[in-house]
């Protein structure tokens, strides 16, 4: 079946349509997303199986010849991406059943998931600039919904700011596809890899390289532009941030290592030493920020700056290892950072509060939520055999072959700051003397949102120890990012 | 041709930052939309502006202008509207709300609570 690959992309968007339908009937919402989730899993796994077996998939809509029609295409990189995105969307959808509120429920919140589901596979999956950049508006129209839904005056304030970044980032898209499409007449994305090949980076495509690493970075939050993620993340509900936080950055990161790996491979001295650069920068950022706050949710939030700058470090060594770090670190960090967020969410239903200085003693009452999180906290850090550790390590080891060594030693460095980060939350919420909590009556929901985080932090440990199973499915992956020829072959059948 | 309406797209970009750095709300709009209205001309001239008849098929036409740009206008358009009209409604709601429209006094800070 030729159409296979669009399956990621079509099953949660008629399901959205569905949903849409009946907003006040809460079971149909919740039984319908279910399912259209589930199905969508059984998608996404069974086309890893078949990029794996077949090779990179193609399709072009209506027949058209390859640089003409819309291409999607399915390499090993982007399908495991839309897996993992399914995967954290299932278990969001589980774990919003009793945290989202049915207010929020009865006004297309399920829809708004998967429309958002939808942009984010439609991103990774297409082979088109230009379609990149819709499915980015579909991500970001999804996005906006959900940072306002429940209409809060904080998350009123905070998605006026987030609306308008997006907005300005983007119209700088849009600005940077006209450009490129002016020097190299084409949108296909292996086309324009071939015609940059033919051209040779002339300085005009290093300067579109560059603005694209500011629109993709502005998504992303890298260094400079990092700045409206903390506060905007912080608005909406717990769910919403575990979704935001696991998802919309890692869009922009896909982003930027397809342009970079794909296009602007013929001046890396100047383009992969300023994203070098600008990934330190980031984690540097990210590391003040995690340090400086007392607010769980926060130090979390800050985690995700940091996580950016460490894949981009990966993305900018463009040698094996540090590519297959990447792809390992990406995948890893999807995961750990939604049931990280999850955890804190419990946490926060438990005492009332997210400030640290406000809590104490859980460890007693709530064993295994504290230890589920300390597992969490030390996969986050990369403590082996959990699932940071092999993509830092690549990483790592990526950085020294290409003889960035002070960096790779402040990728370690920063591993001790964000393992300090997450231990505090685990030595104040769980340890000392035990202070007020939330009474039973009022907090009837803590098991039905500790099954799903307890399910997502047993599949980050499964995801670090068998991480023999999952290396050829890498090794898949990084074969496409290391020669761009193998990318575009499979789409020009040249 | 082509230089002129560099300038153009230039003084709109020019007055779309001055807007956008404003503190009125509505300023700020005004400033996306023009902002957006500089990067649909920029499209256009990108593509070429020596087309001469319109991209339509018809006996005996030969210098059509570039249909791509023309669609990739009117996708952008589309998405510019609907995001435009969502911000809005969101404007108005927010001013229902906190009772202002200057940013500043909309400044969130992060709190430890």
């Amino acid at each position: 079946m030729i159409n296979f690959l669009l399956l990621p992309i079509l099953i949660p968007f008629a399901t959205a349509i569905i949903l849409m339908f009946a907003p006040k009937k809460i079971t149909f919402q919740r039984t319908v997303s279910m399912i259209g989730l589930i199905a969508a899993t059984v998608a996404s796994f069974t086309l890893i199986q078949r990029v794996h077996t077949l090779g990179i998939q193609v399709v072009t809509f209506g027949n058209w010849p390859e640089p003409f029609g819309i291409t999607i295409v399915a390499d090993m990189m982007a399908t495991i991406l839309v897996t993992t995105s399914i995967v954290i969307a299932l278990f969001t959808v589980w774990y919003s059943f009793r945290s989202i509120g049915i207010e929020r429920e009865q006004f297309f919140y399920y829809p708004g998931v998967l429309l958002m589901i939808t942009g984010v596979n439609g991103a990774f999956l297409t082979g088109d600039i230009f379609n990149l950049f819709v499915f980015f508006e579909v991500l970001l129209m999804a996005s906006y919904l959900l940072s306002v839904i429940g209409g809060e005056k904080k998350q009123l304030k905070e998605s006026i700011k987030y609306i308008l970044v997006n907005v300005v980032s983007s119209a700088l898209f849009v600005i940077t596809v006209a450009l490129l499409y002016s020097v190299v007449g084409t949108l296909n994305m292996a086309d324009i890899s071939v015609k940059i090949a033919e051209i040779g980076q002339p300085g005009i495509i290093t300067t579109i390289g560059v603005l694209f690493l500011i629109v993709f970075g502005l998504k992303a939050a890298i260094f400079p532009l990092f700045f409206w993620l903390p506060s905007s993340y912080a608005a909406p509900p717990i769910p919403v941030i575990a979704l935001f936080g696991a998802l919309l950055t890692k869009v922009g990161v896909y982003a930027i290592t397809r342009t970079y790996t794909l296009f602007f491979v013929h001046d890396i001295a100047f383009t992969h030493t300023l994203l070098l650069v600008l990934s330190c920068l980031t984690i540097l950022a990210g590391c003040i920020g995690a340090l400086s706050t007392f607010n769980v949710k926060n130090i979390i939030i800050y985690n995700v700056v940091i996580a950016v700058g460490v894949i981009l470090f990966g993305v900018a060594q463009m040698n094996e290892e540090g590519l297959m770090g990447a792809m390992f670190y990406i995948t890893h960090d999807m995961l750990i950072k939604a049931a990280l967020f999850f955890l804190v969410g419990i946490i926060v239903v438990i005492t009332g509060t997210a400030n640290l200085k406000k809590m104490g003693g859980l460890i007693k009452t709530f064993p295994v939520l504290g230890w589920t999180y300390l597992i969490a906290a030390f996969g986050l850090a990369g403590i082996p055999p959990l699932s940071g550790f092999i993509g830092k390590m690549l990483i790592v080891k990526g950085g020294l072959e290409a003889g960035n060594i002070w960096s790779s030693l402040w990728i370690l460095l920063s591993s001790l700051v964000v393992l300090l980060s997450v231990i505090r939350i685990f030595i104040y919420a769980f340890w000392g003397e035990e202070k007020t909590i939330v009474p039973l009556a009022e907090r009837k929901s803590y098991k039905a949102l500790l099954i799903p985080s307890v399910l997502l932090v047993a599949i980050t440990v499964f995801y670090g120890v068998g991480a023999e199973w999952i290396t050829p499915y890498m090794q898949d992956a990084v074969d496409v990012l290391i020669d761009p020829s193998v990318y575009t072959d499979a789409v020009l059948k040249e | 041709m082509e230089v002129v309406m560099a300038f153009v797209i230039g003084f709109l970009f020019m007055a779309a930052v001055y807007l956008i750095l404003s503190k009125s709300i509505l300023r700020i709009i005004i400033g996306t939309s023009l902002l957006s209205h500089g990067a649909h001309l920029l499209i256009l001239t990108m593509g070429g502006l020596d087309g001469e008849a319109p991209p339509v098929l018809a006996d005996g036409v030969t210098n059509m202008a570039d249909p791509l740009p023309q669609a990739l206008i009117l996708t952008a358009i589309v998405i510019s509207f609907g995001v435009t009209a969502f911000f809005l409604v969101l404007a108005y709601r927010a001013y229902q709300e906190l009772g202002t429209d200057n940013m500043d006094e909309i400044r969130g800070k992060l709190s430890d609570d």
